[in-house]
Formats: C-alpha cells, structure tokens, sequence
C-alpha cells in the first residue's frame, strides 16, 4: 500500500507546487501591479459594436450526438485496459469475451456508420 | 500512515466544499468547474484506498468526456438558468429527503458492518496483496472469465446507448447537397458534353 502511495508522492509535489505558481500569479497583480481603473477600458473598443444577443442559442444536436458516442467509444475503450494487462493470465475465454464484446460494439459502429451519424452533412 | 490520514482529510474536505459549491455557484459554468474538481478529489480518495484503476477511469471518463459534455450544455444549450434557479427552493425538501434517504442507507450499511462483521465480506472478492497483483490486473483477471455475463450485457447496454442516441437525435434532411466522390471521379466528357448542330436563325 505505501509503495503504492508512494509512487504518486511526485504527482502530490507537482500538484502543490503548480497550485503554488498559480496562486502567486494571481496574487502578484494586486501587490504590484499598477492600477487606475477606468469604466472605457470596460466598453468595447472605438470601432467595435455592442453585443446583439446573448451567447448562448439554440444550435445543432448533432454535436451533441458526437459527444455522446465519443463518451461511448471511451467507456469500451476503459474496459480494453484491465484485459491487455491481465492477457497472460485470462486465457482463451478471456480472449473470445473481448472479442465478442468488441463485435457487438462493432455492430453499433456499422449501424452508425450506415445511418450515416458520422457524416457532417 | 499520518500523511495519508492528511491527504485524505484534504481531498475529503476539497470533495465535499466544492460539491457544496456546485450547487450553490451563481455562474453554471463554474458549477461545472467545480464539478470537475470534485472528480479529481474524489479520484483521490479512489487512490488512498487502493483503487488505482478505478481513480484513473474517473479521471479519463469523467472529467475527460462527462464534465465537457455537461460544459458544452451549459455553455451552449439555450436555457434560461437564472429562471432555473428561481424555484430552487421549493424542491429543497426533495433534495433534503433523497440526502436523508442515503445517509439513512449509509448508516444501515455500516452499522450492519459492525454487528455482523461476516456478512460484510461475503459478497466481496479477496483483493491479491498490492506487491503480488496490481489493481488493474486484479480487476482483468476476473473481469473477463468468472465476471463474462456481467461484462457481455455491459457491452449490449454501450450499444443499446448507442443505438438510442442515434435513434433520438440524428435526423436526415432532404434538401441538402451531398459530396458523391464516386461519381464525381467517374464523371468524364462522354457523359457531360453534348454537341448540337445548331441551325443558322432558329436558335436550340
């Protein structure tokens, strides 16, 4: 267990240190930095307009649906790990249960190809 | 053993101000981001235990795909959120008995732990000593032989998920032009030059 813990003792320090360097870019600004706030630096720029609308809109579900099957493929890609690292151990059936978990999900990988779900039309 | 009660005093502490913070964030976007922060203390946890595969799937699936999709709603979709948030208080309640609900399971839970410390343990597998198998290969070494079934319907529901994505959201639209790169290489000057003898005075 500690050897374990211990192998992320580098990650704790990059961690720490990172927050630190953050922290302290933020911080310095206010200490000293030179400040005469003014409402026009505010305002957009001499020959720039106004904001019509509000950035959020209604738009395409489309990116939706390629985000969707990313998280997809992620999750089958999340279950090839345990099986490449135990290989040796899991013998035959382990080998024909990622097969045939992998043919079922290229199943659905044909069925969206042929509909046509990967095409930006 | 006195580092580690630290650090799970600190990702604890982290993990339940920032889920605090997610719901009462006035900006939804930084509700998202403290979500995410949320994930990676909660991964910390996952690692103070032992859980090594485990801390890293949560990182991979869900900060790395889960969090964005919930950023990409948030900074995308055309919701009101201020609108949102105004009957906020009157689901309070809900959300104080689903909390009530689960501290009650937890508690079951644990106190069961204590006055039967034998039935705790029986649904669970031995976890191999962390110097013989690591956690990944503890995991791949069951998960795909004496786990099959499990592991097959986890493949059937990714492809119910996909199928029904697909299904709810992908809609074919008629009037747009599409790029036939078969039949726009095939395409030669038999087949698109016509000549016409055209008659002096009468026009084609």
């Amino acid at each position: 267990m500690n050897e374990l813990l211990g192998s992320y003792v580098p990650i704790a320090i990059f961690l720490g240190l990172s927050l630190f360097i953050g922290c302290a870019l933020l911080l310095a600004p206010f200490l000293v930095a030179y400040r005469a706030p003014d409402q026009e630096k505010l305002s957009a720029y001499e020959c720039g307009f106004n904001a019509f609308d509000d950035a959020r809109m209604k738009f395409d579900i489309r990116f939706y649906l390629v985000a969707i099957l990313f998280i997809i493929f992620d999750l089958e890609v999340a279950f090839l790990f345990p099986w490449a690292v135990s290989f040796n151990e899991i013998g035959w059936i382990g080998f024909w249960s990622m097969m045939s978990f992998l043919v079922v999900l290229t199943v659905g990988f044909i069925y969206e190809w042929k509909k046509g779900a990967l095409e930006w039309q | 053993m006195g580092l580690q009660a630290v650090f799970f005093y600190l990702f604890a502490f982290v993990a339940v101000a920032s889920a605090f913070m997610v719901i009462s964030a006035r900006n939804p976007v930084h509700s998202v981001l403290f979500l995410i922060l949320t994930f990676f203390n909660s991964a910390g946890l996952f690692l103070l235990t032992g859980a090594e595969f485990l801390a890293m799937i949560l990182l991979v699936v869900y900060v790395g795909a889960v969090a964005v999709l919930f950023l990409f709603v948030v900074m995308m979709l055309d919701v009101d959120f201020t609108q949102l948030r105004s009957g906020v208080l009157e689901y309070a309640p809900i959300g104080a008995l689903v909390g009530l609900i689960l501290a009650a399971e937890l508690i079951i839970v644990l106190g069961g732990a204590t006055f039967a410390p034998e039935i705790a343990g029986s649904g669970a597998m031995a976890i191999p000593p962390l110097t013989e198998r690591q956690n990944t290969q503890a995991l791949g070494d069951v998960l795909y032989t004496d786990f099959i079934y499990f592991f097959q319907i986890a493949g059937l529901i990714l492809l119910v998920a996909m199928i029904g994505a697909i299904v709810l959201t992908l809609r074919q639209r008629d009037n747009v032009k599409r790029q036939d790169i078969a039949a726009q290489v095939a395409r030669g000057p038999a087949n698109s030059i016509e000549v016409v003898k055209v008659k002096p005075g009468q026009g084609v």
